[in-house]
């Protein structure tokens, strides 16, 4: 109603304007904009008094409890196990700590997830455009089955059959020696360390900085109108060619430790949880038929006539993908395949319901045991939304960058 | 050879062996599938067992125990409700999916259609909480299954669209503290996980409330469901109100239309047309969404599967379990996204027209 009356009074204004000679403001606009005016500040007001409410209403509650508010909890002793953790840590260090083992393996499954479902996704998308019908037809009903059953669904599934379908320590199965599969996790040989390891990884970093300044020397070499004939074979030589000669000259030493039984578990090797393999299974399987589609999409979106053109050149198919389209459909992709990978990160919180120890179990662990419900879900809130923060950054960076290389 | 081949065959059958090398990927990948679907079939239909009284019917080695299903298809699909007035929930539920299905064609968008909506939610509640009429009175602590599922994703939908309105608005506006207010509100929201959201409405909700106003589970979930997907609405919204021409926000305005006005009549039910496609998959996530209240104690679609394991006279069917409520997910996401399509073709050839 408001809005209308300044309308009217704006009508009026401008009737008077012609009158005036020059007035510096036209006052129907002043007086349009006092509603709004007066709608924020009422907002304002209205919003302070809610806040002041609610904190009041929390603060009489919490006392009732006898809840002390604050995060000075965070340094006491926590009385739980964590099941798995990258850094060391167990019962009776403090909360704090637990948190970190929290944050950390809420990066490890993210960073392992979406490594895994990108990879997946973009061959379940390649396969969904082969010309064979079959394949296509294949991977398209992995996509619409994946992506309409929810993830929490996936998530209990594979722990449920990770824990019960398979068989006990004892009568563990092994499909490759030294690779046991057991209902307490899977068990796998790792190599056993040895002095010329040191000097393999030192060959390793010298070949990672060998190849890009190969890379460059061979466009360099091409811009000034030398072709390199196979710059990606030259580049992946100074790759690998150090760390697999020092590999060779140390003998090639292959020694493997492999996992033990002892008692009533295995003892050695490396270890993957029921849990880690569930969320793993569950999170790859399920955001991969959405990265899928996003990576069809864009391969979608490149004209025809590029495809067209580059085997009119008498490119092969592999070729066209490769140097023609997949490098004009990455710019289409990118800003989409990052949200995924947010999301994806954002659902690794589902661990809570099949007891993978990353930050939502964490808390929720903390919450029941010390009762601190704010504190713990403004943590969990911090957390995510700072990772939000840092992909949304990342995502304007390369979007700037792909912008930039378009012109 | 295979192309001269391809020449002979009807053209159906030719895009199989068009070149030699798609021929061969198609005859491994059918290879596989031969490989694989015999066992799978064996499992799931002729070894299975239909028809048992408790798992001693089932043998331990034999193929998939669908008698266990039989036996808890009520739990599964209704978790507590009682027995005899399931009949109740099953009406209710029909009634609020055929009015979402009406509500997503835009040709059926009238008065008429506000007024269904109001008339069936006034019968949907009284089946669903009865009391009144001669239906008993069914707590909504009892509700679940894929009731509860339903509710929560037509529910939270429904009253996230609304207040994304006022929300995606205050997002499109010149006015500076409702823009922040707005932008504030949307980024915060979408930057955490929707797990936290729902902690935060079953855990702190009674905290913030005073005493005596804190409402009971099923609201405090719904809230955060709400809560959560009002900002995802919020951001589609605002971005089918930038893709309106400006000409029809000007010439709205040189008609003298106040901004209620042009808001209402001209820009909104626009903006609604073109985000269909995107409001349609928001409702996919929203009913796959509704299963996390698995994780703060409430017995939905999944929850009840879960409920179902727990019978000693039924022990270890879960493969069974999960697979027929995974199928029932897939089939209801599946036609949701199979009318949205439908529906914009529809449109779309509308529009050309």
């Amino acid at each position: 109603m408001a809005v209308i009356d300044a309308g009217g009074e704006g009508g009026a204004g401008h009737g008077a304007r012609g009158d005036a000679p020059r007035p510096a403001r036209p006052p129907g606009r002043r007086r349009r904009r006092r509603p709004g005016l007066v709608a924020q500040v009422l907002f304002l007001l209205v919003v302070a008094a809610l806040a002041w409410a609610v904190v009041q209403t929390a603060a009489g509650n919490l006392d009732r409890l006898s809840v002390h508010s604050g995060y000075g909890f965070l340094w006491e002793k926590a009385p739980f196990e964590l099941g798995e953790s990258l850094i060391p840590y167990k019962a009776g260090d403090s909360y704090l700590r637990a948190f970190e083992v929290g944050v950390l393996n809420t990066l490890k499954v993210a960073f392992l997830g979406i490594l895994l479902s990108t990879l997946l996704g973009l061959v379940v998308a390649l396969g969904q455009l082969s010309p064979s019908v079959v394949l296509a037809r294949v991977c398209r009903s992995y996509v619409e089955v994946a992506r309409n059953v929810p993830l929490l669904l996936q998530l209990i599934f594979w722990h449920t059959v990770l824990t019960r379908a398979l068989p006990p320590v004892r009568r563990a199965l092994s499909p490759v020696e030294g690779v046991y599969l057991t209902n307490r996790g899977v068990f796998l040989p790792v190599p056993l360390d040895d002095p010329a390891y040191g000097a393999v990884a030192a060959a390793a970093l010298a070949g990672a900085l060998l190849a890009p300044a190969v890379w460059l020397a061979c466009r360099r070499r091409a811009r000034l109108g030398r072709r390199v004939a196979h710059p990606l074979r030259w580049t992946l030589a100074a790759l690998l060619l150090p760390p697999l000669a020092a590999f060779l000259a140390a003998g090639a030493p292959l020694a493997v430790e492999a996992p033990q039984l002892r008692g009533f578990n295995f003892v050695g090797g490396l270890t993957v949880t029921p849990e880690l393999l569930a969320m793993l299974l569950g999170l790859t399987i399920y955001t991969a038929a959405f990265n899928a589609e996003i990576i069809r999409a864009g391969i979608l979106g490149v004209p025809r006539g590029q495809t067209e053109a580059a085997i009119a050149l008498g490119l092969t198919r592999p070729r066209v993908m490769r140097l023609v389209v997949l490098p004009q459909a990455l710019r289409i992709i990118l800003p989409p395949i990052t949200n995924s990978c947010l999301n994806l990160t954002k659902e690794s919180s589902l661990a809570v319901a099949i007891g993978y120890p990353e930050l939502v179990r964490v808390a929720n662990v903390t919450l029941t045991q010390t009762g601190q419900a704010i504190e713990c879900i403004s943590i969990i809130m911090l957390v995510y939304l700072i990772l939000s923060l840092i992909t949304s950054a990342l995502l304007n960076w390369m979007n700037a960058r792909a912008r930039l290389v378009a012109r | 050879m295979t192309t001269r081949l391809a020449h002979r065959l009807p053209p159906r059958l030719a895009v199989l062996v068009e070149t030699p090398a798609v021929a061969l990927v198609n005859l491994g990948v059918l290879a596989l599938l031969v490989a694989a679907l015999p066992p799978l079939l064996d499992w799931a239909v002729f070894s299975a067992v239909w028809r048992a009284d408790d798992m001693r019917g089932c043998p331990p080695a034999g193929g998939a125990c669908w008698a266990f299903i039989g036996d808890k298809a009520r739990l599964i699909f209704f978790g507590l409700y009682p027995y005899g007035e399931q009949w109740r929930a099953a009406l209710a539920t029909a009634l609020l999916v055929a009015l979402v299905v009406v509500s997503l064609n835009p040709r059926c968008w009238s008065r008429r259609l506000a007024l269904a909506w109001g008339l069936g939610l006034a019968v949907y509640s009284l089946l669903m909480w009865g009391g009144l009429l001669g239906l008993a009175p069914v707590e909504s602590a009892y509700w679940g299954g894929l009731p509860l599922t339903v509710l929560l994703t037509v529910f939270g939908v429904f009253f996230g669209l609304i207040l994304a309105v006022p929300v995606a608005l205050a997002r499109f506006s010149d006015l500076p503290v409702f823009k922040a207010a707005a932008t504030l509100y949307v980024e915060l929201v979408r930057g955490v996980p929707l797990i936290s959201v729902l902690f935060m409405a079953s855990v702190l909700l009674p905290i913030f409330l005073p005493d005596g106003f804190t409402p009971s589970g099923l609201g405090r979930v719904l809230a955060g469901i709400v809560l959560f997907f009002t900002a995802y609405m919020a951001e589609v919204l605002r971005g089918g109100l930038q893709a309106i021409p400006r000409g029809q926000y000007e010439a709205s305005r040189s008609l003298g239309l106040s901004y209620p006005v042009m808001m209402a009549r001209v820009v909104l039910p626009q903006a609604f047309q073109t985000i269909l496609p995107a409001l349609i998959n928001l409702i996919i996530a929203a009913l796959k969404g509704t299963s996390l209240v698995v994780i703060v104690a409430m017995l939905d679609l999944l929850g009840a599967a879960q409920a179902a394991l727990a019978d000693p006279d039924w022990i270890g069917f879960y493969v069974e379990d999960y697979v027929f409520v995974a199928a029932v997910y897939a089939i209801m996401c599946g036609s949701i996204s199979w009318y949205g399509r439908r529906v914009e073709r529809n449109l779309g050839s509308a529009q050309s027209r």
